[in-house]
């Protein structure tokens, strides 16, 4: 299925989940070949009922999350972005969630696939989006005691860790 | 969701309680083990958290990150994107040259580049010659890692025949900032395809005395036949890829099926784990799909080298690569390990937005306390070492 055909399935059946009209695209150019900078924003508190319909719908069957990122855009937006792709219908769709710097919230999809499980603890560890529902919501890279999320845009270092000085 | 794998029925142990001769049972309790960060056995800093019961292990947490190095946030403080290669490099270091390919194919997708044909000729020799490296490494440290020590000094004499012609190539024998973006540093030194098919000659035999020595041998085969099995649910379920995907049974390469370059004009089969010895899935199907794509990677180099054409090793590219405000690509390729996806958003200037490696090491990683779960302290070395993980991948 095209992006759009899955854009306008997802719409039908989700309808406010999606709070965009229309698939997003990057750039200006959704040209073939560049499939993947096509997009469609979920809300935020919605991400796992659309993606368990995703991974479980016969048409769909989106049974693998190649990658999930966090990033913030610097204009006070965090966004997490799915890339899931499927083995047997062999397509792909780029799913985006997307929350403010005040009330940085989305919800676990790694009930969904248990691959997101690490993903988001890096979400959460290096950006500080907090990732409601998951299971096992500790940092992953970062020992647990370091301040800040080191991968937001305004993030400064702290001078001291354990008596160590940290910036170099 | 997912179940935690059974136990075979020869384990006379069950958790929870011990029978005594006199026919008592005994109540017992779980206790914790740490496992590294400094072993051995885990190829590199990797903490396991073991939770067993009596041998048995009840749970099992991997603590990462001792070698995080901030390798995203270095990608945003770059003045040009072609100094992101060398930090490539340094993620899994030992298969350099398929990670610097996947950045650099990255960023000649959001520029909308095309290299020229001699180079993805190439690439594909070289990152075929790497597989085979790490390939090396992964079989004589899971040799090690099993007990058996003389296959590990074997295919280390191979890996070094490997680094030489990497050597004569670029000057380095493991970080190789070989591959930019929009071509190569520069061209085959002369001997080189010369050399290649002297080395693809003499390696053939290599794998069938490996296999004898190794993957035959009886105590390898009873110490690794239904150990560890990941199952082909779990493993799709966890997006696990390379050859620990297509030893649980999964016919699934990215050469193949979402090709990026010419790979799959090749003529070659992807392998895939049938349970020969034991269930499909095992740790000894791991161990033989990473032999078998071996020789699947030889016929590959062959074709390569029979078909490379003449031309330039770069393509025009501008001196400042600035790629389109907002543009954003996310490129997965098959390195060594699996799956070796970049996320790259550019915001118009000369230095990457953002930067995501999606490493395969990481993600095949989180999956072991689903498949060590229910099986004995003395198979956990085993199946962490089937992964083959790299933990400079792992913690970037």
């Amino acid at each position: 299925m095209t992006a759009q055909e899955i854009f306008d399935v997802l719409k039908a059946k989700f309808g406010d989940a999606l709070p965009e009209e229309k698939l997003s695209a990057a750039g200006g150019s959704a040209a073939a070949g560049f499939s993947l900078q096509v997009w469609i924003t979920i809300a935020p508190g919605r991400t796992k009922e659309i993606c368990s319909f995703l991974r479980d719908d016969s048409e769909m069957q989106f049974d693998t999350l190649s990658c999930l990122s966090g990033v913030d855009y610097n204009n006070g937006t965090f966004g997490v972005v799915y890339h899931l792709s499927s083995m047997v219908q062999k397509h792909k769709i780029v799913l985006k969630a997307f929350c403010t710097k005040e009330h940085p919230h989305i919800q676990s999809v790694s009930s969904v696939w248990g691959t997101a499980n690490w993903h988001e603890r890096e979400v959460f560890d290096l950006f500080g989006v907090i990732i409601d529902e998951h299971p096992d919501l500790r940092r992953i890279l970062l020992p647990d005691d370091w301040e800040g999320n080191p991968l937001r845009k305004d993030y400064k270092v702290q001078e001291f860790y354990h008596g160590m000085k940290v910036p170099y | 969701m997912i179940q935690p794998p059974t136990l075979p029925t020869n384990y006379t142990v069950k958790p929870g309680q011990i029978k005594t001769s006199t026919g008592k049972t005994i109540r017992t309790e779980e206790m914790i083990i740490n496992m590294g960060p400094q072993h051995p056995s885990t190829h590199g800093v990797l903490r396991l958290e073991i939770v067993v019961d009596g041998e048995i292990i009840v749970d099992c947490i991997p603590h990462i990150g001792y070698l995080h190095r901030c390798f995203e946030k270095h990608c945003e403080q770059m003045t040009n994107y072609q100094q992101v290669i060398p930090y490539a490099d340094r993620m899994d270091y030992c298969s350099a040259m398929t990670n610097e390919w996947a950045f650099a194919l990255a960023a000649e997708r959001l520029l909308k580049i095309e290299v020229p044909e001699r180079v993805e000729y190439i690439r594909v020799i070289m990152a075929e010659l790497q597989r085979i490296a790490s390939h090396l490494i992964a079989v004589g440290t899971y040799g090690i890692d099993s007990g058996a020590f003389t296959p590990f000094l074997y295919t280390f004499i191979d890996r070094e025949k490997i680094l030489d012609l990497f050597e004569m190539t670029c000057g380095a024998r493991l970080l190789y900032n070989y591959i930019w973006i929009g071509g190569l540093s520069h061209d085959l030194p002369p001997k080189f395809i010369e050399q290649t098919k002297e080395f693809v000659a003499y390696f053939r035999p290599r794998v069938k005395m490996l296999n004898d020595l190794l993957s035959y041998n009886e105590i390898f085969v009873k110490r690794t036949a239904n150990v560890g099995v990941l199952p082909r649910e779990v493993a799709i379920n966890y997006a696990v890829s390379g050859p620990q995907l297509r030893g649980s049974g999964v016919n699934w390469d990215l050469r193949r099926d979402d090709p990026f370059v010419i790979d799959h004009k090749l003529d070659w089969q992807p392998q895939v784990g049938k349970g020969e010895v034991g269930t499909v899935g095992d740790c000894w199907d791991r161990h033989i799909v990473r032999m078998r794509e071996m020789e699947q990677s030889l016929n590959m180099i062959e074709q390569a080298l029979a078909g490379l054409p003449e031309g330039n090793v770069k393509a025009a590219i501008p001196k400042r690569i600035r790629p389109e405000k907002d543009a954003e690509i996310y490129v997965r390729t098959e390195a060594s390990r699996g799956e070796l996806g970049y996320y790259i958003i550019s915001d118009g200037t000369a230095s990457p937005f953002r930067v995501k490696a999606r490493g395969p090491a990481f993600v095949n990683l989180s999956v072991l306390p689903e498949i060590v779960r229910g099986g004995l302290i003395a198979d956990l070395v085993l199946t962490a070492g089937s992964i083959d993980i790299v933990l400079g991948e792992v913690d970037r």
